[in-house]
């Protein structure tokens, strides 16, 4: 099990990438993908919560007692997600408002809870940070593609620039709730296929 | 009444929780496979959904509006949410073992359904009053439950069925969602 830390990087660009993958984290993942910029923004909220709660709780895991672990998983991860909350707030306000409730809900995203209890309460420090970034870009590659698709179909722009020109009718389907599930589920059974599982 | 009644209504069909808010997904494709376990799941978010949104509410009007503190909204909520999963817990398994037993394993899962964390914070975002807000959870909760128990009676069905080998569990599953979610899409114009 001697990985290195270059392999727990990777790990979760492709093998172990979230939600498709791990099936961990779905709600954000359906409901701010109806735009490449409100993914992207989600995915590095969650990259910054994951980077940090991971490797406050490796620094912690001798201290932690075992029985309340998941009580002080859930405030560090909270505490960042606070941390979030503000500075996008302050800096971003655009996509802050476009993200809505989505963001203080980061906190229950099981992605994070999951990464906490799997990998950083049994690692050290430094594969923790990486395993943390690692499944962090993953999930914000993940977000913007499936926000690419959605928005070139729905909207037909991309990034806020028309892609069609004038005459295309946008498929609004994909942008309501229906076209979500369908088009996250059609997007699996591809992974599927090119993973030749 | 007529507009709570309205409002009972729009949660339950229109802004279903799972099929329009895209909250709780999670424990909505976890728990579906089997009727038993969906029953389960959707009397234990119902149970302390209600008692989640009554006191987040409480506790926003009166502890954290009132010191200024509303930055804090995010942990205290969580931690009240976990804490009455505890609690709910440990009261059942000591009074009512028979409902205990039913809920088992669910219990504890709701912490992190993002249905209930959601749900108390849009009774907050929506400034609904007391009475609006204990309608509003309890309308929520139950448009959970018939998404989940509709959805999995489906799903029962497909896993009869034979499909190609990529599109299996998951991924199916998503598409059935999806259709399901565009039937209730034909609830928008009611109200």
């Amino acid at each position: 099990m001697a990985k290195t830390i270059a392999q727990e990087f990777t790990k979760g660009l492709w093998n172990e990438i979230p939600p498709f993958r791990l099936v961990l984290g779905l709600c954000p993942t359906l409901a701010v993908t109806k735009s490449v910029e409100g993914g992207i923004g989600m995915g590095i909220a969650t990259t910054f919560v994951l980077l940090f709660s991971n490797a406050l709780i490796s620094i912690l895991r001798n201290i932690i007692p075992p029985k309340v672990r998941i009580a002080c998983y859930i405030i560090v991860i909270a505490t960042f997600v606070t941390v979030v909350e503000l500075l996008m707030q302050a800096y971003t306000y655009a996509i802050f408002r476009q993200l809505g409730i989505f963001i203080p809900l980061i906190v229950v995203n099981c992605i994070l809870l999951g990464r906490a209890e799997a990998f950083a309460s049994k690692n050290k420090l430094l594969p923790s940070i990486a395993d943390g970034l690692g499944m962090g870009i993953g999930f914000t590659l993940s977000l913007a593609s499936l926000g690419a698709i959605r928005e070139i179909f729905g909207y037909g722009t991309f990034y806020g620039m028309h892609v069609f020109g004038p005459s295309f009718e946008p498929f609004t389907f994909m942008v309501e709730a229906p076209g979500a599930f369908v088009c996250l589920g059609l997007m699996l059974c591809l992974m599927n296929l090119a993973g030749g599982k | 009444m007529g507009d709570l009644l309205v409002l009972m209504i729009s949660c339950i069909l229109i802004n279903n929780i799972l099929l329009a808010q895209y909250l709780g997904n999670c424990p909505f494709l976890g728990t579906s496979k089997k009727m038993e376990t969906a029953v389960g799941m959707a009397m234990a978010v119902i149970f302390v959904l209600v008692m989640a949104g009554v006191i987040t509410w409480v506790l926003n009007v009166y502890c954290l509006k009132k010191l200024g503190i509303e930055y804090l909204q995010t942990i205290s909520f969580i931690l009240v949410i976990a804490g009455l999963v505890q609690f709910v817990e440990m009261f059942l398994k000591k009074s009512i073992p028979a409902l205990y037993a039913g809920l088992g394993i669910f219990l504890p899962l709701i912490t992190t359904n993002c249905a209930v964390m959601g749900v108390c914070l849009i009774n907050i975002k929506e400034e609904y009053s007391f009475i609006e807000a204990l309608v509003s959870s309890f309308a929520y909760a139950a448009g959970f439950g018939l998404a989940l128990i509709l959805f999995t009676g489906i799903r029962e069905r497909v896993l009869l069925a034979r499909v190609p080998k990529p599109l299996q569990d998951t991924s199916i599953g998503l598409v059935t969602a999806g259709l399901i979610s565009l039937a209730f899409y034909a609830f928008k114009g009611m109200v």
